[in-house]
């Protein structure tokens, strides 16, 4: 039993741990959860030398002011983020994203917050010491499923950290920049019949803001209400990330990872996966515009998404 | 047994078994999830993640990874499903305590319905249900059919927060709260019995689809005093 942890002396604003998600389980109702940017959540472990499905730190927006408690560790921190390390000495260090670092007992990490995005990952090497609940690292808060009884961590918690070997530790850097893009491409929904040829058109060519209404759960969006004629309802049914679902009231729905495993109402569309990490990123105030690609184009983006994430990942070799 | 194959998105297929909410498409449904839900579990398959049935409907998500829709599309269309000549006849009784504190919405199932309390529970508890699904959150069971004469609509306004336990019904479903969530449906009461146990690794859901589910009324002292 390691005896390195964090002290948690500020949470944050939704400060869990994630990894690749929770799969096998929609059955029972229990959601994917895992990273919300995963291309993100991968490169924070590679650059901290760890396997790239190890548990990770996710935080939104504010994030965690830590204590390290008993031994050093290296770390990593990716995303769009601004933090601070605080040395034993006193001197407070810019830090910066995609490179990893030496943390020193008793020394402080300050995540101050993510800029033009919600999440940020902090992976530590060797991982921390938790256990998995149905194959899973993943919190899921609305369940309280997994880690930390499922719950997001709070002032005073302990993290602790597995013991490992820092010898073998080289530095590394990567030049990555997140993109900011707010063009996001979705395949035709399984309910696009639904829609009015004017809600169909206003859905490819008019922008959405993102509300206050954005969590782990999903996004709700604000625009030109979409014109249902059919139904405003279906018969329950399942879900996966990245559907966009019309409710009643005509503001579109993008669900991610810690969505309901049904919902009853219409899909308008499906985001592609080679832009899940992209749309979880939107912040509130923002704007999005949807943009049709065919299955076959889908499949493309994923293929050409999976090798640039490889290019980095091989970059920080 | 499916009408209709198409793509949910890049990374699902969506099975549609029929337009009708009954028990014969749901045990269609029933019966390729079982088949699939085995070859995955004998990892003869691969690439498949999640398999979500509901009540007329098959979702079977993949890894865009390891394979595609096209692969898991045809692999769909050329399992032979064996008809689940051996039902899964599991019978579940659910004790529900309806007092005032627990059954939230006699007053408006009152009004709407014109049926009173007593009769309410009557048709309620009389009837043996058929579970379509579980989901939504946790461990959710999708109960039918009720009773033509206490189908009513959900709330206008969902309540932000319906206690644990609540078990409530709207149109010809009922359910069960297996943790405190937002929810519109109407609640007749509360079962002190753990529907979903998150320490229950292999089966956390105590109500699968398929299950037959029938409820029963205990009292006040017997909910409070109820262990498992």
């Amino acid at each position: 039993m390691s005896n390195t942890y964090f002290e948690v002396l500020r949470p944050g604003i939704n400060t869990t741990i994630q990894d690749s998600g929770r799969n096998h389980m929609y059955h029972e109702g229990i959601t994917v959860s895992g990273a919300i940017d995963q291309r993100n959540y991968k490169l924070s472990n590679k650059l901290a030398n760890n396997d790239l499905n190890e548990a990770v730190i996710e935080f939104a927006y504010q994030g965690p002011l830590l204590k390290l408690k008993n031994n050093k560790i290296n770390f990593s921190i990716t995303g769009d983020v601004i933090f601070k390390i605080v040395r034993k000495n006193l001197n407070v260090e810019d830090g910066r994203c995609y490179k990893n670092y030496i943390l020193e007992e008793e020394e402080q990490l300050d995540i101050i917050s993510t800029k033009n995005t919600a999440y940020g990952y902090l992976s530590v090497n060797g991982g921390f010491q938790i256990e998995k609940l149905w194959n899973s690292y993943s919190i899921n808060t609305k369940a309280n499923i997994g880690p930390n009884n499922g719950k997001k961590y709070s002032i005073e918690d302990k993290i602790f950290i597995k013991d490992s070997n820092l010898q073998k530790i080289k530095e590394i850097k990567l030049n990555y920049s997140q993109l900011s893009d707010n063009i996001i491409r979705v395949i035709k929904g399984t309910n696009f019949d639904y829609f009015s040829t004017e809600a169909q058109h206003k859905f490819f060519n008019q922008e959405f803001s993102v509300t206050k209404l954005a969590d782990r759960m999903g996004i709700r969006l604000s625009g030109h209400k979409l014109e249902n004629f059919v139904s405003t309802n279906i018969k329950s049914e399942g879900l996966v990330r990245g559907v966009v679902q019309v409710p009643a009231d005509g503001n579109p729905i993008i669900m991610l990872s810690d969505h309901g495993t049904i919902g009853g109402y219409p899909k308008i569309g499906v985001v592609i996966s080679a832009d899940l990490d992209r749309v979880g990123q939107l912040t509130p105030g923002s704007t999005v515009n949807f943009k049709e690609v065919s299955l076959e184009e889908a499949q493309n983006i994923f293929k050409a998404y999976t090798d640039d994430t490889n290019k980095y990942l091989n970059e920080c070799n | 047994m499916i009408k209709n194959i198409s793509n949910l998105g890049d990374a699902a297929v969506y099975c549609d078994f029929g337009l009708e909410v009954n028990d014969t498409i749901n045990s269609n449904v029933i019966d390729y999830f079982d088949h699939l839900s085995k070859l995955v579990k004998e990892e003869k398959i691969k690439g498949i993640t999640n398999l979500t049935p509901s009540y007329n409907k098959l979702i079977v998500s993949f890894d865009l990874n390891l394979t595609n829709y096209k692969e898991t599309k045809d692999l769909i269309e050329n399992l032979i499903i064996q008809k689940n000549i051996k039902k899964n006849n599991k019978k579940i009784k659910i004790p529900v305590c309806c007092e005032k504190e627990y059954g939230l919405d006699f007053e408006r199932l009152n009004s709407r319905l014109n049926v009173n309390e007593d009769e309410i529970l009557k048709l309620f508890f009389s009837k043996e249900y058929f579970c379509y699904m579980t989901g939504f959150i946790a461990g959710m069971p999708f109960l039918g059919d009720l009773n033509e004469k206490i189908k009513c609509d959900r709330l206008e306004t969902p309540r932000v927060k319906v206690p644990k336990g609540s078990v409530g019904i709207t149109e010809q479903f009922a359910n069960i709260y297996t943790l405190e969530s937002p929810g519109g449906w109407n609640i007749i009461g509360n079962t002190p019995l753990k529907v979903f146990d998150e320490m229950n690794l292999v089966e956390p859901s105590l109500i699968k689809p398929g299950n037959k589910v029938s409820f029963y009324q205990i009292s006040k002292e017997e909910y409070l005093n109820w262990n498992e």
